[in-house]
């Protein structure tokens, strides 16, 4: 490892930017002649639109237009599509409601707009808004889910009877009920898991611009991924041909999933700088955030374990319902299926597994991919049923985990995941030591002496990451490939341009794409600059979720390197009149092996590009690109403990400790990884403790600005105590599996794993507040 | 529409607004100082916050009419040329930052705190104090160590001064 190669703590070459503030996220440009979008969102839950009258708003200051979901149906403007398809056990496809950009006809959750206000400042936008007259029918609402599967219960579209999107199965039932019949002990459990709001800090933006000369568009989008947003504007929404439409994601300020789907502010925008002749703004505020980012979470969850008499772990069953709110947004389908159902084995070995999901339409803004979609909801109920049976079984959770453990590998289990490779005791045994696990009992009743509730949760995660082998995706539905590029271009003075089809919104890629470089060549990672989020300069690529940037991503910029460097080698053995397979790669020079015969980089690129003296027939110019398509998903582990005190008279919960063992296979910079992973605890934490998206009856959100949705502050968390343990994924070359959801998918089980031990009663449902745990605590 | 003169950065600058522009508004659409971010519009998350006669303060939530004859220190106005803040190297040393849209807001109430508190900083009191800047990328931990890494840099740096 150089000081700047791979496993070297590099400080970020891009934080300059952001420190300094001189970011460039997309609300801070500004384009010549630039109007402003402000849109008007339907404040019912579910009503007909009898009648859009924009007459007065149009003769106030500054409007440009006032464009309605007519409109955009008259243009033949795509409807947003569902890009996962699922089919449900009787073999009928899901059953998908038409979603336009603006409803012309029906509105089905509350922030959905109905038309939108284009005018010369924001402001004024938001004055013409005011003066829009929407006709609204208001047409009978639900938003809770076991209310929307009822018989009368309103219907949301006719394409989808009794609000069923799709009743979906794995596993084998047969072999399952078979285990139940001979269990010793089953474990029964009901879990819901909250729904949540994404709130990455920048809200949504899109700028879009039309240069009818050219018939044209840009579109600058706060996008985790602008190829598939190109690619799905283009095919499936009408708004131009992939090569008249650039779309831009420059800095993008976090994700965490909320950012991968096309929402329809950016289809609109665009349409509409077409259709008024200039360029088009719309900046999203928080609450619109709330309203109209796909939300994540949202199950119902039955779940029921079978033992043998010695505590062996002998079949599964899991019912689940999960909430897809009004619309399918771009993977929702896949999210409750194939990135759930499939981690239902956990870190355990578990010979039979049957699972059904339920995906059920209500009023409520539309769910999809959060950070860790689908494992977390996976995670936490695997891991909430291990910490009940343990208490059911009277054995310590941490040793009934440890004798179920999958210990051979590759492991195949029930439910389509082959698991590669991993270390559950060693990444078990890091967390019990740093937490003292043995000492808790001591520490325990010291706790009760202070009048204190103490406990500790452990959460042994497994996720499936670096998303994914396209050929197996797509036998499971996928409308995409999941692979990634990469193009190396070395430039004619030797510096290194690496362009990515991965997205940086906070995963500090500028630096740890560098350290590949860095690692291979022996050149400072200031020769180097990453390209990404453009359209126009980098190739097709899949963009950045699944914790697959490095895994994925990473991979296909070293298949690229190989490739240059293959070629760079024949040009210095030309060079140097050399055998090609004695030259080396050292310190940013190509030496030929056990001489002092050497050309360094710069003169090899030189030479390259005036190819006055290359090897006989071989092209100028030193440039090479891969398209990299992974062989499995990664399956990164660990294990978190977590350690609190409830204040019983309070119900407040206070950490003493958090330890995590990860085992992310090779980490290229620690100092990102951990940074990673204090991320994705904290938004695991948030869900465990605090978070809740509310609706009530009649579909209204409660929770839609930061003062009613309870975010993690720095007072809420603890500092985290973190550790690796380490098994090389055998699936990609560099043996990376990730490490971007971890936290998030294994944090919340830890928590309530804890609080449910230092209060004694096993049920107690997220966010656990003050007030719910206090409850819980004084229930008879 | 009102004249409003006040000092950004170390330069008096004269802006026409509307009455209810907020000051938020006047530095990012009026000044280009497009450091300074909006995060939630309710006051909450402190992506905004800018320092006014060297307390810091939430720009989205005053009008720029209030900062009239104030001076205002945006994070662009923080580092002296190529030589960054104590704060802004400690958050870069620190990896106190990942997508970097909280951080000026951050940094701007980071220096506030350490200012506030001179060196009696701990953990808890760090944690207490930020409670007005949400993060989502971070989990808060390497803020932390960034904040009581700089104050001790503060120190110094006023010691040697």
């Amino acid at each position: 490892m150089g000081v700047e190669g791979i496993g070297a703590r590099v400080v970020r070459k891009e934080d300059k930017r952001f420190i300094t503030g001189k970011g460039r996220y997309v609300d801070d440009i500004k384009l010549t002649g630039m109007t402003h979008a402000h849109f008007i969102r339907s404040p019912h839950a579910h009503a007909k639109v009898k009648g859009i009258d924009s007459s007065a708003a149009l003769k106030m200051p500054g409007v440009v237009a006032v464009l309605t979901g007519k409109q955009l149906v008259d243009d033949k403007v795509g409807n947003l599509i569902c890009g996962w398809a699922i089919t449900s056990k009787d073999g009928s496809p899901m059953k998908m409601g038409a979603w336009p950009a603006m409803a012309p006809e029906t509105v089905r959750f509350v922030g959905q707009a109905v038309a939108v206000v284009i005018a010369e400042s924001k402001n004024l936008a938001r004055d013409a808004a005011e003066a829009v007259v929407v006709d609204y029918e208001e047409l009978p609402a639900v938003a809770d889910m076991q209310a929307a599967i009822k018989a009368g219960a309103p219907q949301l579209h006719p394409e989808a009877p009794g609000n069923q999107v799709y009743d979906w199965v794995i596993g084998d039932e047969g072999a399952t009920d078979a285990a139940f019949a001979k269990a010793a002990n089953v474990v029964k459990l009901d879990v819901t898991n909250n729904r949540l709001a994404p709130n990455a800090m920048e809200p949504r933006a899109a700028i879009a611009d039309y240069d009818a000369a050219e018939e044209h568009f840009t579109l600058y989008t706060t996008s985790q991924n602008p190829h598939v947003a190109r690619l799905v504007l283009s095919a499936f929404y009408n708004i131009a041909p992939e090569h008249k439409l650039r779309v831009i994601a420059p800095d993008v300020g976090g994700g965490f999933g909320s950012k991968i789907f096309i929402y329809p502010e950016e289809m609109v925008a665009l349409w509409a700088s077409k259709k008024v002749g200039r360029p088009v703004k719309w900046t999203g505020d928080r609450t619109e955030a709330f309203l109209t980012d796909a939300h994540g979470r949202d199950h119902i969850t039955h779940a029921e374990m079978a033992f043998d008499a010695n505590n062996k772990i002998i079949g599964l069953k899991v019912k689940t319902y999960a909430n897809f709110g009004a619309y399918m947004s771009l993977f929702s389908s896949s999210v409750p299926t194939y990135l759930y159902a499939t981690l239902l084995s956990g870190q355990y070995n578990i010979p039979a597994i049957h699972a059904e999901v339920v995906g059920v339409y209500t009023n409520t803004t539309p769910v999809d991919a959060y950070r860790g979609a689908g494992r977390p909801e996976a995670s936490y109920l695997i891991e909430r049923l291990m910490e009940t049976a343990a208490r059911q079984l009277k054995v310590d959770p941490a040793e009934l985990r440890r004798s179920n453990f999958i210990t051979q590998f590759p492991h195949q289990t029930p439910v389509i995941m082959a698991y590669d490779t991993g270390d559950f005791n060693a990444s078990l045994d890091a967390a019990m030591k740093a937490i003292d696990y043995a000492g808790f009992p001591a520490r325990k009743a010291k706790a009760k002496a202070d009048g204190k509730l103490r406990g500790i949760g452990v959460s042994c995660y497994i996720e499936a990451c670096g998303i994914a082998p396209s050929k197996a995706v797509g036998s499971l539905g996928a409308g995409v490939g999941l692979w990634e590029s990469a193009e190396v271009r070395v430039n004619p003075v030797g510096t290194i341009e690496i362009l990515t089809g991965s997205h940086s919104h906070g995963q500090g890629h500028e630096t740890t794409f560098c350290q590949l470089v860095a690692e291979r060549l022996g050149i400072p990672i200031s020769q180097v600059s990453i390209v990404h989020g453009d359209t126009d300069k980098v190739q097709f690529g899949m963009g950045t979720y699944g914790s697959r940037s490095a895994a994925v991503g990473l991979t296909a910029i070293l298949k690229a390197m190989e490739k240059m460097e293959s070629k760079a080698k024949k040009i210095a053995a030309h060079a140097l009149e050399a055998s090609e397979a004695d030259i080396v790669i050292e310190n940013g020079e190509f030496k030929v092996t056990g001489t002092d015969k050497a050309i360094a980089l710069p003169m090899v690129a030189l030479a390259a590009y005036t190819a006055h003296n290359l090897p006989d027939g071989m092209e100028p110019g030193l440039k090479e690109s891969a398209f990299y398509d992974p062989t499995n998903f990664t399956f990164p582990a660990g294990t978190y403990i977590c350690e609190l005190e409830v204040d019983p008279g309070t119900g407040k919960t206070s950490f003493v400790n958090f330890v995590a063992a990860d085992d992310f296979g090779r980490l290229i910079n620690p100092m990102i990884v951990e940074g990673q992973v204090h991320g994705g605890l904290v938004q695991g934490i948030g869900q465990a403790l605090l978070e809740h998206a509310i609706y009530d009856a009649n579909g209204q959100p409660v929770t839609a600005s930061f003062m009613d949705y309870a975010m993690p502050r720095a007072d809420d968390v603890p500092s985290f105590n973190l550790s690796h343990t380490t098994t090389l994924c055998p699936g990609n070359p560099l043996g990376i599996k990730g490490c971007g959801e971890a936290g998030a998918i294994g944090a919340s089980a830890a928590v309530i794993n804890a609080i449910t031990d230092a209060i004694g009663k096993n049920t107690l449902e997220m966010p656990a507040t003050p007030d719910r745990v206090w409850r819980t605590i004084h229930a008879a | 529409m009102s004249k409003v003169n006040l000092t950004v950065n170390g330069k008096a600058v004269a802006v026409d607004v509307e009455d209810r522009t907020l000051l938020v508004q006047l530095l990012r659409d009026h000044l280009n100082l497009t450091g300074t971010h909006v995060g939630c519009d309710t006051s909450q998350c402190g992506a905004c916050v800018v320092h006014m006669d060297g307390r810091a303060v939430k720009s989205c939530t005053m009008l720029a009419g209030q900062a009239d004859g104030a001076s205002i220190t945006t994070i662009e106005g923080i580092a002296k040329g190529d030589e960054l803040h104590p704060m802004q190297a400690a958050f870069r040393d620190n990896h106190g930052l990942q997508c970097g849209y909280c951080t000026p807001g951050m940094i701007m109430s980071a220096i506030d705190i350490v200012q506030r508190h001179g060196g009696q900083l701990d953990e808890a009191t760090v944690r207490h104090e930020l409670e007005g800047n949400i993060c989502r990328c971070t989990g808060y931990h390497n803020i932390v160590k960034a904040v009581l890494d700089a104050a001790g840099r503060m120190k110094v740096a006023q010691a040697a001064e």
